[in-house]
């Protein structure tokens, strides 16, 4: 009995509370909303929008829908992160190794550099990359050109656009070249478990990369254009290059103030990763007679990824979620479009408030799931 | 095999390999350093590009020549272990010394040489250099926001109060000591609030009312992650707990709390607060700006926190459970007197890297119109009479914000170090 009572008071009483503050929250919203003349429903995303956004990948003008508008916003954060992941690993795998190295300076200046960008906080690194630096680049018309054919203005950055012909046969032939190789690696490894032959996979997969799709220019009716960028007279003392791609200012400053302070907590786990394989590990390996770079891909490199990976990929749900400070710099992402601007024309707190929260939990939750999927499939299994 | 060993020293004759290679990595030094400098191309004979690798070559020949196993000369030995070990090595560290050559008085002269501190406005600022008197105009804008300025000792009155009381815990005498949780958990907070809200606000004792939207400033980035912090632990050991809780209820509870939070991002959140709270308070109910700010982060920060202790507890060996059970400890005493005690000095580094993580994340609230440092850079950067000094504003605010993170982070080591124990 008593202990029955010592299992169910805690509970009862914790779920009372929660459905007590739901329903005082809910209570009020409903009282609010009367008062203010405010119905609650989720129609406002058919309407038609009639705002515009600067920067979208997709198709979009004022006349389109509110869900559209959720849309471009959604995939602008999609973007900014993804440019930003991909910079951030690179430039923290380069940091995390540099911290190992046994060059004094190289050690020194790996660490300065972490411990610079990681204790400043990024809503100031994004204003000065926004306000500050890239505001010292040169007007449109005085740009020098980059690699000759890239412009580096103070109203963003252009490169040549690729005009394609037939882009589903290339990417067809790119697919085909993946699945071939995966094809391709796991007979390798079939072939060396049951007679003991080694084929070079590496090769033979660069060779089907670079062959298989260049196939597809010559048979396939796949051709590449350029479209440059050119300096083009608005007025008197007004340029602007016209062609291209423009990658605005905006998305420049955030993914350089994402991608340096994520970079900093990538290189710390790539450092805990490495450091985390046992010395044991690395002399065992070389004495069963492994050369220096295959004590690094057989041994130690699967070793470390197993502690790097899971705290690499919460460091890329952060960079995600931090892409939402692009609002302060109106940069169009899912938060300024939607959470701001629709908000303010639609006055639909509630609904627009927890769609955009819904939203980048959703995304959190699901890459969450499948890491810890991941974890325990990679997971030493001891007996 | 033959092995490759042009300009290779050995033990005979490095004295004068050394010398020739020294000579030849002072000679590129001395060819980078003139030209950052004093602006002379020393090679200027040799064609095109071949001038700016003509240093490198010329220092990595120098360092080739004294690159030896073992010399029995100190310095070169130590030399050779640290800087050049292979080509690779001797390759970068001559590019990270070039570099440093020519960036290192660039900025310097920006920052110091070149800079104007004097005068009051804007005209003394003619130099190249950083204008550091916008920094010195503006330095009470940017440290206390609006406050009227002849207010502002209340303000460091109140913060030199708070952390007074903060050190009343190394003093306290040795049998006062088993409620020094209680102090720094319930009574702290209640009376720094009174503090804050008495001598900052103002309102009664014969101090004039100073509304909250003219707080700003550092010490409103100080206030904000000084109750987000005090805040944020108690609620984030109870979801800990709760977590792992053997009761479904609350153990499903906590989840919830704990994925939702971590799920969204800050700014979200603050938007939240200011737009999408108030319609979910009583009609007549007002709550202020600042207070819904301070328990956003709050609820925000307490996942993390609750995630980071959570940690501490599974790490624990279960024979403490169960030592503490067998000597008869119920839940609470078992937790209270063995467990949290232990696993909070395990989470020491874990609750560190929180807290610097919100007081990082103070500078948000410049999303929702509270104009702390980030927020009074943006208006003063708009100032008519003060356009143009951006760079030196967020470069200020920068090194405010460097020194308190580092001085945290370096703060935590010591904790970390102070209260390892054996295991």
């Amino acid at each position: 009995m008593n202990n029955i009572i010592k299992k169910f008071i805690p509970q009862i009483l914790a779920i009372l509370f929660v459905v007590l503050i739901f329903g005082f929250l809910t209570l009020n919203a409903q009282t609010n909303m009367d008062n203010r003349g405010i119905d609650f429903g989720f129609d406002f995303l058919s309407q038609e929008s009639s705002f515009d956004v600067q920067f979208s990948l997709i198709e979009y003008s004022g006349s389109d829908s509110y869900s559209r508008a959720f849309l471009v916003g959604l995939l602008n954060t999609l973007l900014v992160s993804f440019i930003s992941i991909i910079i951030c690993t690179i430039l923290g795998v380069i940091i995390g190794v540099a911290r190992l190295s046994s060059n004094y300076l190289i050690k020194n200046s790996a660490a300065c550099y972490v411990e610079f960008f990681r204790n400043i906080p990024l809503l100031l690194q994004i204003f000065f990359w926004y306000y500050a630096a890239l505001r010292a680049l040169p007007m449109p018309e005085k740009a020098n050109a980059w690699f000759g054919v890239t412009y580096m203005t103070v109203k963003g950055y252009y490169i040549p656009a690729m005009i394609w012909e037939n882009l589903n046969v290339f990417l067809y032939c790119g697919l085909a070249a993946i699945i071939s190789i995966i094809v391709l690696r796991n007979y390798a490894s079939k072939l060396r478990d049951t007679q003991g032959k080694q084929i070079p996979v590496f090769l033979y997969s660069v060779a089907l990369l670079i062959v298989l799709p260049l196939l597809s220019f010559l048979f396939g009716g796949v051709s590449l254009g350029f479209e440059l960028p050119e300096l083009k007279k608005l007025s008197k003392i007004s340029y602007i290059y016209e062609g291209g791609i423009s990658l605005p200012p905006e998305l420049i400053a955030l993914v350089l103030a994402l991608s340096l302070y994520t970079s900093t907590f990538v290189a710390e786990c790539v450092r805990a990763g490495i450091e985390g394989v046992s010395k044991g590990q690395k002399e065992a390996a070389a004495s069963i007679g492994l050369t220096p770079n295959q004590v690094l891909k057989l041994v130690i490199m699967p070793q470390a990824l197993r502690i790097i990976i899971p705290p690499t990929t919460n460091q890329y749900l952060n960079l995600t979620k931090n892409s939402s400070l692009a609002a302060a710099i109106a940069y169009p992402d899912l938060v300024l479009v939607f959470a701001g601007t629709a908000l303010m024309q639609t006055g639909k707190a509630i609904e627009i408030v927890s769609i955009t929260m819904l939203t980048y939990l959703t995304i959190s939750l699901t890459i969450a799931a499948i890491m810890n999927w991941y974890n325990k499939k990679i997971e030493i299994k001891e007996k | 095999m033959q092995t490759f060993n042009f300009l290779k020293p050995n033990r005979d004759n490095i004295k004068n390999y050394s010398i020739i290679g020294s000579i030849l990595v002072l000679v590129s030094l001395i060819d980078v350093i003139s030209n950052a400098f004093l602006k002379i191309n020393l090679t200027f004979f040799l064609p095109g590009s071949l001038t700016y690798l003509f240093p490198l070559i010329l220092g990595l020949m120098g360092l080739n020549m004294m690159r030896i196993d073992y010399s029995g000369n100190k310095t070169l030995d130590l030399l050779n272990k640290n800087i050049n070990t292979n080509n690779f090595n001797a390759l970068l560290t001559l590019l990270i010394l070039f570099s440093v050559i020519k960036v290192l008085p660039q900025s310097l002269s920006w920052m110091i040489l070149d800079a104007t501190i004097s005068g009051d406005s804007k005209d003394a600022c003619t130099g190249t250099g950083a204008c550091w008197t916008y920094i010195k105009v503006w330095f009470r804008r940017f440290m206390y926001g609006m406050y009227p300025n002849e207010f502002h000792w209340r303000i460091n009155t109140a913060f030199i109060l708070v952390i007074a009381l903060g050190f009343v815990g190394y003093f306290m005498k040795e049998n006062l000591k088993k409620y020094l949780a209680l102090y720094y958990v319930i009574i702290y907070p209640v009376i720094a609030y009174l503090v804050i809200y008495y001598l900052i606000s103002g309102g009664s004792f014969g101090l004039q009312w100073v509304e909250t939207g003219a707080w700003g400033g550092l010490s409103l980035t100080f206030i904000v992650s000084f109750f987000c912090l005090i805040f944020c632990f108690p609620l984030g050991m109870i979801f800990a707990l709760g977590r792992r809780s053997n009761l479904p209820a609350i153990k499903y509870i906590s989840i919830c709390y704990i994925e939702f939070w971590r799920g969204v991002p800050l700014i979200t959140v603050l938007f939240m607060s200011s737009v999408m709270f108030p319609m979910f308070l009583p009609e007549d109910f007002f709550m202020d700006k600042l207070v819904r700010v301070i328990i956003a982060i709050t609820l925000f920060e307490a996942a993390y926190c609750a995630e980071v202790i959570r940690g501490g507890l599974q790490s624990l060996p279960r024979g403490q459970y169960d030592a503490a059970k067998s000597l008869g400890m119920g839940y609470w005493k078992m937790h209270i007197f063995v467990i949290l005690p232990q696993a909070l000095k395990l989470v020491i580094p874990g609750i560190a890297n929180t807290f610097l993580a919100l007081v990082k994340d103070t500078p948000l609230i410049f999303v929702v119109g509270l104009a702390e440092l980030a927020g009074m850079l943006a208006l003063a950067k708009t100032n008519p009479k003060w356009l143009g000094f951006a760079m030196e504003g967020y470069i200020f605010a920068s090194i405010v914000f460097w020194i308190i993170c580092y001085a945290m982070s370096k703060y935590s080591y010591n904790l970390e170090a102070k209260y390892k124990t054996e295991r």
